[in-house]
């Protein structure tokens, strides 16, 4: 029998995190920082909205760029919270979730051959959609002691003929990093030199905790050359719902609207109608639950200080990424003994690229409670290493 | 800050002192002065815990009683109300717009002791008009918080 799968696709390797999933899976009594959602139910004024549009029979499709309304609304939101204003007919697309969005970006700008830059470490799902892209992976090494943040020396050094797009994530998964205004500027002048594009994952951008959220599609020069993605799963706590966006120039709009149309004809229209209720009446939970989040993010912190982990302190997201290099374990080395011997489980730096070796991702997408408890064991476990060594 | 302590500990008026400095991003001295402030101010009133009675063997019956009173002249409704909130079994009275004057919640061991209170001394007080008492048969949340059920985490254990 002929080989069924393509080379392209049996090439890509499996998500890191995958090896340990089937793992804690195993461990029914273990607790878990490993969530890359939050812990909140999505606001009950917001389900309601669901509800309300199911039971008004609004079950078919919506246009392939989604609900008008919810497009409208989506303008004005950008418009406020980052000052870039986009036509909703045009240049605004409602997606299943953020990762449909860059999938269908990624898809519409590379040519075989094209490079795309991803600075590391990062959410999984980049390099596996530019390869199906026919695009080249560029990787940059992020580092810790400029807080994970990507420096013009870094972007340049990664550029070549053959490069087309950037994508940048911020505030960052896994890390918790994030650029601002004055970073951002300097790589803006970097892309419009070079003639590049940028495809800026925005998802965490409500949970910026140091300062407001800055768009590089917001800097002169740089909103023809953005596709800002964002969604509602982080925000608004509706992961579940599987709705994001992107918006940008109608000349890519216009071909990603077309891709998503034969690719998934529109977004879940229940969603759509609950997402037009978060963006008008929201604002509040967000508010509710970025405090909440940052309550615990000092509470991490702290308690990394007190138990000497060193952490560079994230602006942004719901994850700290503290170093275990002290241990001299593999991160996954220590993240499967900490879990045989503490049953906790962390994702190891290196689920998210290389250069995440030596880090753990800590997600604190969970209550103070369940935090202390996990984060004591924590405290156990580092104080035995450093006993025996 | 004073808005941020406040949420926090009218939900867990429990924290610990540096526990709360810490996730504030405050110097311990000044939580504790701003509570010691808002203490003599009076904005914080008491801290109380909240009791799923049912879950006890002690009985208790809680009423809300809507009152209907004549206010009286240069006093409106202030001197009628501490007539009433004075009774110790009383645990709150409030002072309603709409078809009725006074909502009174009320406390007791049985039905009996919460009606003889009701029939005895709340509608022979002079002002009183009429009474409506309501019986609470089951309370599904209170004070926020949900009595009915238990939170339960059902999220995938680790997700990218």
């Amino acid at each position: 029998m002929r080989n069924p799968l393509s080379d392209k696709i049996t090439e890509v390797k499996p998500s890191g995190i995958r090896k340990f999933f089937d793992i804690v899976s195993e461990m029914k009594d273990a607790i878990s920082l490993g969530v890359g959602e939050p812990d909140f139910d999505t606001p009950w004024h917001i389900r309601d909205e669901g509800i309300y549009a199911l039971e008004k029979g609004r079950t078919f499709y919506t246009s392939n760029a989604g609900l008008k309304e919810l497009r409208e609304e989506i303008q004005k939101y950008i418009e406020k919270r980052q000052g870039v204003s986009y036509d909703p007919m045009k240049e605004i697309m409602v997606t299943v979730g953020g990762s449909e969005a860059i999938d269908v970006a990624l898809r519409c700008m590379l040519n075989p051959g094209d490079e795309v830059i991803i600075p590391e470490p990062c959410y999984v799902s980049y390099v596996p959609c530019t390869k199906m892209a026919d695009g080249v992976p560029v990787i940059i090494n992020l580092k810790n002691e400029n807080r994970f943040r990507l420096t013009p020396e870094e972007l340049l050094e990664a550029i070549t003929e053959k490069t087309k797009v950037l994508i940048l994530a911020f505030p960052n998964n896994p890390t918790g990093a994030i650029m601002e205004r004055e970073d951002l500027e300097k790589i803006a002048e970097i892309i419009i030199e070079k003639d590049l594009y940028v495809i800026s994952d925005e998802i965490y951008s409500e949970l910026t905790f140091t300062g407001e959220h800055v768009s590089i599609a917001s800097l002169p020069g740089m909103r023809e050359r953005t596709i800002m993605i964002n969604g509602f799963s982080k925000a608004f706590a509706m992961t579940g719902w599987r709705l994001g966006y992107a918006c940008g120039p109608e000349v890519i709009l216009k071909q990603m609207i077309k891709l998503h149309q034969f690719a998934i004809m529109c977004a879940p229209t229940t969603s759509q109608y609950a997402a037009v209720e978060a963006l008008k009446n929201g604002e509040e939970d967000v508010n509710m639950m970025r405090e909440a989040y940052n309550q615990r993010r000092r509470y991490l912190l702290h308690t990394f200080e007190e138990m000497g982990l060193p952490c560079f302190e994230p602006g942004g997201a719901f994850y700290v990424f503290p170093c275990i290099k002290e241990f001299g374990m593999t991160s996954e080395e220590f993240a499967l003994r900490f879990l045989e011997e503490e049953k906790v489980a962390v994702v190891p730096g290196t689920a998210f690229g290389d250069c995440g070796e030596g880090f753990l991702r800590i997600s604190y997408a969970y209550s103070l409670e369940d935090l202390k408890v996990a984060i004591g064991r924590l405290a156990n476990f580092v104080a035995r290493l450093r006993e025996n060594q | 800050m004073r808005e941020k302590i406040l949420t926090i500990i009218e939900k867990n008026s429990k924290i610990d002192l540096k526990e709360l400095a810490i996730i504030l991003g405050e110097e311990e001295i000044d939580v504790a002065n701003e509570i010691a402030a808002m203490e003599a101010d009076g904005v914080i009133c008491g801290y109380h815990t909240l009791i799923d009675w049912d879950k006890t063997s002690i009985e208790k019956v809680s009423a809300l009683i809507e009152v209907r009173v004549t206010p009286q002249r240069g006093q409106g409704f202030d001197s009628i109300a501490e007539r009433i909130y004075k009774y110790p079994e009383v645990n709150s009275v409030y002072l309603m717009s709409g078809g009725y004057d006074l909502l009174v919640t009320l406390e007791g061991k049985s039905l009996k002791e919460v009606s003889s209170f009701v029939s005895d001394k709340l509608s022979t007080l002079e002002t009183v008009l009429s009474t409506t008492t309501h019986f609470i048969l089951k309370k599904y949340k209170d004070h926020g918080t949900i009595m009915a059920k238990k939170y339960e985490d059902t999220r995938l254990k680790l997700t990218p």
